[in-house]
């Protein structure tokens, strides 16, 4: 199992960067990478289930370590939710979600 | 073993939601289907038969999609526990066929894996394999068999391909005598997710070549649908013409049901002699189908648009746009169809909650269903405003009174979303379930499976509306027609029944919101279904034919009501808490009388303290 320790990066120069590790909950359109963990530790959480059952949810959907993840769009009002491409399909999810998925952005980033 | 002991193979189909599981189902089975509920559980069931060559009969179960075993909503549970054969009320399945879209195959390898944990025969239809093909996507079939351990069939449901196929498959699976193996199933936890998703991967890896022409198409239409602001311009203008067609198309239908409840009324009417079973058939029996029937138009030009628009694959995209601009209330973006199709009626709405697989968020939905403005509140709308707002033009352009209608759907929909908003706040504390969602790739819908869902629609409207609709309306004939008025009584009939004698006990309560008498009886038969509030204001009035001679009650009512009076009872009926047949869906969609009984109560409380705020007001301009 992957144990990388990223750090929550929230300067935008950094997250441009090729290699960076950020949250899929503070990509942006037209970023795309592999995911490098998927954890069940978000602790602002206020979700209906437990971050296990979250994680859970994410796993079956195929955000898994491994998997290329590329947004495609987002939402009108506050770039949310997002539209993302998850191997070779299309999956819709709340950034509040998918504050647990990791992921190494690619060189391609836009 | 002769064919007659053979007893018949019970077949279960599952797979990923748009895996052409429906579509598979409706080639299999053709007509030969019966859509009820599982038992104790509003879930639909669909079963149905098919045949093999040599005529035995398969019995087909058409289970809920699902991602997992792992159940989440009450559909999936229906799913996990007849897989298991554990469904009370049900025979477990001798064979399963799991439905896959072959062009997207890693999510249902891994519902593949799990089920055959569950150790029952399984084969695997891989649909859709005439995209697949078209594609370029090369399925290494033989080894993929081997490696899964099941036969597999490809099919493409919509043009009725490989179902023979299918059938002999199961067929000889069913008769080869390979039983079902002990369950060794258990829910994944994440670690079995993970390597379960490892083994798919491999399998995926070694046995599929990817496309050579991948499906570029969903691509581009989705940079249009899904942009920000072009998505939602596309949208609205798509809902907009949706209203167009269920209010312009619908009417010349409804006119003739109308018609034609009215001539069978009369025609019933000149056979049967005066007296009490000539008024509880013709007034209580064929008005109350007749006023329910009215909205079938509405109703399926409305879910010809939802079904065409789902098939598509468009409603997810929709629920993508939709989801913010709800959230803010509280609203699951999926809640947009369920309220979207409670303009024509609450009920096919609270139905159409099913899709909310999170059960606060479906709750939240199926108790601001009916503030949407139902079609049933259009003639106590415009018998109101055309009695007492003045035909005018304001600010060059608009009528006054399209702007008070308009305002009247305004306030519905403000109000849900506050309701909503308060919901959230105060029953689940803020907590807000996720929101995961795949997006389908685009296909054309096929017209057969458009027109086999809507007659699904339409008979379960109209058996509804004869199983729970219409002994509610023949309970409210007998509250408003019993007991009868007194020799050489002069008032009208009903001012002496039970309806009219609560009508005067409630008065007093109705008062400080302008409501006389009559107006307090009038809402008790207007529980049959809201507009009955017309027919039954004619009655105490003695304006006959009051619903087709509107014109008459409106100055009739334009001399006895106040212009406060007329608009309190506008505001009462934003909220309307009167419709039985809402409140009793409420309790069927929800199993408990809990919910039809807090709806009851907040849309009575928020009738009445609407109608208060606007009857003061307006009697302290001096409109009383």
């Amino acid at each position: 199992m992957n144990q990388i320790i990223a750090q929550p990066v929230a300067a935008q120069a950094v997250t441009e960067q090729e290699g960076a590790i950020i949250r899929l909950s503070q990509a942006h359109a037209g970023q795309r990478g592999v995911i490098v963990d998927v954890r069940a530790d978000d602790t602002n959480h206020g979700h209906g289930v437990a971050v296990e059952e979250l994680q859970r949810r994410l796993l079956e959907f195929g955000f898994v370590e491994g998997a290329f993840v590329e947004v495609l769009h987002e939402g009108a009002i506050g770039h949310d939710p997002i539209a993302v491409r998850l191997d070779d399909m299309r999956v819709a999810l709340r950034r509040r979600d998918a504050a647990d998925v990791l992921l190494r952005l690619d060189g391609h980033s836009a | 073993m002769s064919e007659a002991v053979l007893p018949a193979t019970r077949v279960a189909l599952v797979g990923n939601p748009n895996s052409g599981k429906t579509a598979l189902f409706n080639a299999l089975t053709g007509s030969r289907q019966k859509v009820a509920n599982y038992a104790g559980v509003t879930v639909e069931r669909k079963e149905g038969q098919a045949h093999t060559a040599d005529g035995r009969t398969l019995y087909v179960l058409d289970l809920p999609g699902t991602y997992s075993l792992r159940a989440r909503s009450p559909d999936e549970e229906v799913t996990r526990d007849a897989v298991l054969g554990r469904l009370a009320g049900e025979q477990s399945p001798d064979v399963l066929i799991c439905v896959a879209d072959a062009t997207n195959l890693r999510l249902v390898l891994r519902l593949i894996l799990e089920l055959k944990q569950v150790g029952r025969p399984m084969v695997l239809a891989l649909n859709m394999y005439d995209i697949a093909q078209r594609q370029g996507l090369r399925i290494d079939l033989d080894s993929l068999s081997r490696d899964l351990g099941c036969p597999i069939v490809t099919t493409v449901a919509t043009r009725k391909r490989g179902i023979e196929d299918l059938v002999a498959k199961v067929d000889e699976l069913a008769r080869s005598g390979a039983l079902s193996q002990d369950n060794a199933w258990t829910a994944p936890d994440a670690s079995d997710i993970r390597s379960a998703h490892r083994e798919a991967q491999r399998i995926l890896k070694a046995y599929v070549r990817p496309p050579e022409h991948p499906d570029t198409l969903t691509g581009k239409v989705d940079a249009v649908l899904l942009h920000p602001v072009a998505g939602l311009a596309i949208l609205f203008s798509l809902l907009f013409l949706m209203f167009q067609a269920v209010f312009s198309w619908a009417g010349p239908p409804q006119d003739l049901i109308e018609a034609g409840f009215g001539a069978l009324g009369q025609l019933v009417g000149a056979v049967l002699p005066d007296g009490l079973l000539k008024s509880l058939i013709v007034d209580g029996a064929i008005a109350g189908i007749g006023s329910v029937l009215v909205f079938l138009p509405q109703i399926l030009i409305l879910f010809f648009f939802i079904i065409l628009l789902e098939d598509f694959g468009y409603m997810a995209r929709a629920a993508f746009l939709m989801d913010r601009i709800m959230g803010g209330a509280g609203l699951h973006g999926r809640a947009f169809i369920p309220l979207l199709s409670s303009f024509a009626c609450a009920i096919p709405g609270i139905m159409s909650a099913r899709v909310i697989d999170a059960k606060r968020d479906r709750l939240t939905t199926i108790l601001v269903a009916p503030l949407m403005t139902c079609s049933a509140r259009i003639p106590v709308y415009t018998l109101i405003i055309g009695a007492f707002i003045p035909d005018r033009t304001v600010w060059g352009f608009a009528s006054l009174q399209g702007l008070v209608m308009f305002g009247l759907y305004a306030a519905g929909i403000l109000s849900a979303l506050g309701v909503s908003f308060v919901t959230r706040r105060l029953f689940w504390r803020g907590a807000v379930e996720p929101f995961l969602m795949e997006l389908p790739t685009y296909k054309a819908p096929s017209a057969e499976n458009v027109a086999r869902n809507l007659l699904l629609r339409a008979s379960i409207f109209i058996s509804r509306a004869g199983r729970i609709i219409f002994p509610l309306t023949i309970a409210i004939w007998v509250l408003s027609t019993f007991p009868g008025p007194p020799a050489g009584a002069t008032g009208p009939a009903i001012d002496y029944s039970f309806a009219g004698r609560l009508g005067h006990l409630f008065q007093p309560l109705l008062a400080p919101i302008g409501f006389n008498w009559q107006m307090t009886v009038a809402l008790i038969p207007g529980f049959a279904a809201r507009e009955v509030a017309v027919a039954a204001l004619g009655t105490v009035y003695a304006v006959a034919d009051a619903e087709n001679a509107t014109g008459a009650l409106g100055s009739t009512l334009a001399t006895h009501w106040s212009l406060a009076t007329a608009l309190s009872f506008l505001a009462w009926y934003v909220f309307a808490p009167q419709c039985a047949s809402t409140l009793a869906v409420v309790k069927r969609e929800t199993n408990s009388w809990l919910w039809p009984a807090v709806m009851f109560v907040y849309m009575t409380a928020l009738a009445y303290i609407a109608a208060f705020a606007v009857y003061q007001t307006a009697a302290a301009f001096g409109a009383g």
